[in-house]
């Protein structure tokens, strides 16, 4: 696949200046676009059937984000796939006037096995052009194509890359066993990464995409397996007693992980080939998933210390150790906000377990799901956007996602067993 | 004179009469032998009694054998029964916890001490103690809260003098639950610590 880049205006990227949406904000108004159908350009038969899939892609994946709405096509005046794509041959007052503030266009040109797509986004009332792009690859590369496309629409919109090219690790069940499975932002796909025919859990990203790091019952106990997903290697941790809950130091080849070897459960720091760097914690009794900032500087932690399972925040530098959550007798599984401002996490109260989210400063308490059976495992989509998490409001445990303020809660997927433990990864278009 | 003279002869011949009486009485003691084939045979009796009260003997001691085998056997087989009964019982017998803790109760610490009991009865067993929770909580904590419980029920054996050489622990979190039904009665059958014979 290779990217061309065209188009009069090429607009810079200016984080700050060019936010048009502040994916924060819990009052956002989602941002009406249209997605026409996508032109033809290589004659009329060829590339039909693809053009339709890589508009229908393109659609799903902006109305996926939750701050972008993509309006009906019944309502569009103007047909880009007859009248043409280009700046000049759009007419914005036929798109300002059915609502649209976006306007994206698209065309498909097909050669033996090659597909060409020209993408282009539009600004209707300034009537410029955002984004172009050229793109091409195989027929089965399409998704990636559009998905590309999706990250510069992002980057435009948000000041940030998104989703687009970011995955999911999560467990289901087999039977009796639980594997860990991966697949795209939007539930795609979903494949098996381990098969041990165990039990599998707690899985965490390293920031490259490149390794994954989980516990495992394979041998017995509950070890700590070091995965890279490409090549057949990786390292375990298999002290005695517990070996769990790991999470990546971002940017770095280094875990933080509970072990008790040492009589207590107690943080430690590990290399990526799974040796003891330093303990973290000193605290007799329950220390238990470690959540690095965004930074690196700080963890999030579990610790029963005040007799009641609360979160606790620990800077690594200066070695100091608050606590974050006081209300509710249960609180655990942060998760912390990509900007570093948040925690989302999972209370207890009364029998049922909800998703929180909590500031950093320790206000802004709220309630993110309620009245929809249990729900755990909180985890941020990179760009801070969306939360996925576990729920039983169906039944049987399936991964669900929300914005970030706890709006429209929906099913990621829909597979035999049950799933649980969904852990966003960092985006990487490598992957 | 002569009549005493007469008389003592008289009295003599009595006498050896008397003798003679005597010594015939005598032979025909003597001349008993014949009567001694009757003696034979009684004592052919006698024998074919005594061989027929061995034999009876012999077959009650046999019986006798037979029965203390069996009851020895049925012995063995009780203590068998009782020994495999105590080990069930060691084994299926769980400790339960109250929600989120990992504290022993009075119930638990009895159950202990009858399991501490059973170990130092049975020198070369090592036993694995699992702990378990409810699902009420999150994955991850429990897998700390479960191996919470297993160390609470290991210190307390410890302390009733088992080898900590003989005691290992593990912790399940919420993965083995043994009563799905999701009610308060499953939840507090799935709080527990469960006792594996290695």
């Amino acid at each position: 696949m290779t990217v061309l880049l065209f188009g009069g205006v090429f607009p810079r990227y200016v984080a700050a200046q060019h936010a048009y949406i502040n994916i924060s904000d819990p009052f956002l108004r989602k941002s009406p676009v249209a997605v026409p159908d996508f032109k033809l350009l290589g004659g009329q038969d060829a590339g039909a059937g693809l053009a339709l899939e890589a508009r229908t892609i393109l659609a799903n994946a902006l109305e996926f984000t939750g701050y972008i709405k993509v309006l009906e096509k019944a309502s569009y005046i103007e047909e880009p796939a007859v009248t043409g794509i280009t700046r000049a041959e759009v007419n914005f007052k036929n798109w300002t006037v059915v609502g649209a503030e976006l306007l994206v266009t698209g065309g498909v040109v097909k050669s033996g096995d090659t597909v060409q797509l020209k993408l282009r986004l539009f600004d209707t009332f300034t009537e410029r052009l955002l984004v172009g792009k050229v793109y091409s690859g195989g027929p089965t590369d399409i998704r990636r194509m559009v998905h590309r496309f999706c990250s510069e629409i992002s980057l435009h919109l948000t000041g940030n890359r998104g989703i687009f090219s970011s995955r999911l690790a999560f467990i289901s069940t087999q039977g009796k066993n639980k594997e860990i499975f991966v697949c795209d932002f939007d539930g795609y796909q979903p494949r098996q990464v381990t098969r041990h025919n165990s039990i599998s859990l707690s899985p965490s990203w390293s920031s490259d995409g490149q390794w994954l790091a989980y516990t495992s019952y394979v041998k017995g106990n509950p070890d700590l397996y070091i995965k890279n997903l490409k090549q057949n290697r990786g390292a375990s941790v298999r002290f005695k007693g517990v070996n769990i809950t790991p999470d990546w130091v971002p940017g770095q080849f280094a875990l933080a992980a509970t072990l008790s070897y040492e009589g207590d459960q107690e943080i430690y720091l590990l290399t990526g080939k799974g040796k003891v760097i330093k303990r973290l914690t000193r605290s007799w009794g329950i220390d238990v998933s470690p959540e690095f900032s965004p930074d690196g500087k700080k963890i999030a932690f579990v610790s029963k210390r005040a007799g009641t399972p609360q979160i606790y925040i620990k800077d690594l530098e200066t070695e100091t150790v608050r606590r974050l959550t006081f209300q509710g007798r249960y609180n655990t599984s942060p998760a912390w906000s990509p900007d570093g401002d948040r925690i989302a996490y999972v209370g207890v109260v009364k029998g049922e377990i909800n998703i929180y989210m909590i500031g950093l400063d320790g206000n802004g308490l709220v309630q993110l799901t309620r009245t929809a059976g249990d729900n755990e495992d909180p985890s941020w989509s990179p760009d801070g956007s969306l939360i996925t998490f576990t729920s039983t409001r169906e039944g049987s445990s399936r991964i669900f996602v929300m914005t970030a303020t706890g709006g429209e809660q929906r099913r990621l997927l829909l597979m035999e067993g049950a799933q649980t433990d969904s852990e966003w990864s960092q985006g990487n278009e490598n992957n | 004179m002569k009549k005493r003279l007469l008389m003592n002869l008289t009295a003599a011949l009595m006498v050896s009469g008397l003798v003679f009486t005597v010594s015939c009485a005598k032979k025909t003691v003597v001349s008993e032998p014949p009567t001694g084939v009757t003696v034979d045979q009684s004592a052919e009796d006698a024998a074919a009694a005594r061989a027929q009260e061995l034999a009876k003997q012999r077959a009650m001691e046999e019986a006798q054998l037979k029965a203390d085998a069996l009851k020895e056997a049925q012995l063995k087989d009780a203590e068998f029964a009782r020994k495999a009964a105590a080990e069930r019982r060691f084994q299926s017998q769980d400790i339960h916890f109250g929600y989120d803790s990992s504290e022993l109760t009075p119930m638990s610490k009895t159950l202990l001490k009858e399991k501490a009991l059973w170990i130092e009865a049975n020198p070369m067993v090592k036993v694995s103690i699992e702990g378990h929770c409810d699902d009420r909580g999150t994955t991850e904590y429990n897998i700390a809260l479960g191996e919470r419980r297993a160390l609470s029920a290991k210190k307390f054996l410890v302390n009733l003098g088992i080898s900590e050489s003989r005691l290992t622990t593990i912790s399940f979190g919420e993965e083995r639950p043994l009563d799905l039904a999701g009610n308060d009665a499953a939840w507090a059958k799935n709080r527990r610590a469960h006792f594996v014979i290695k």
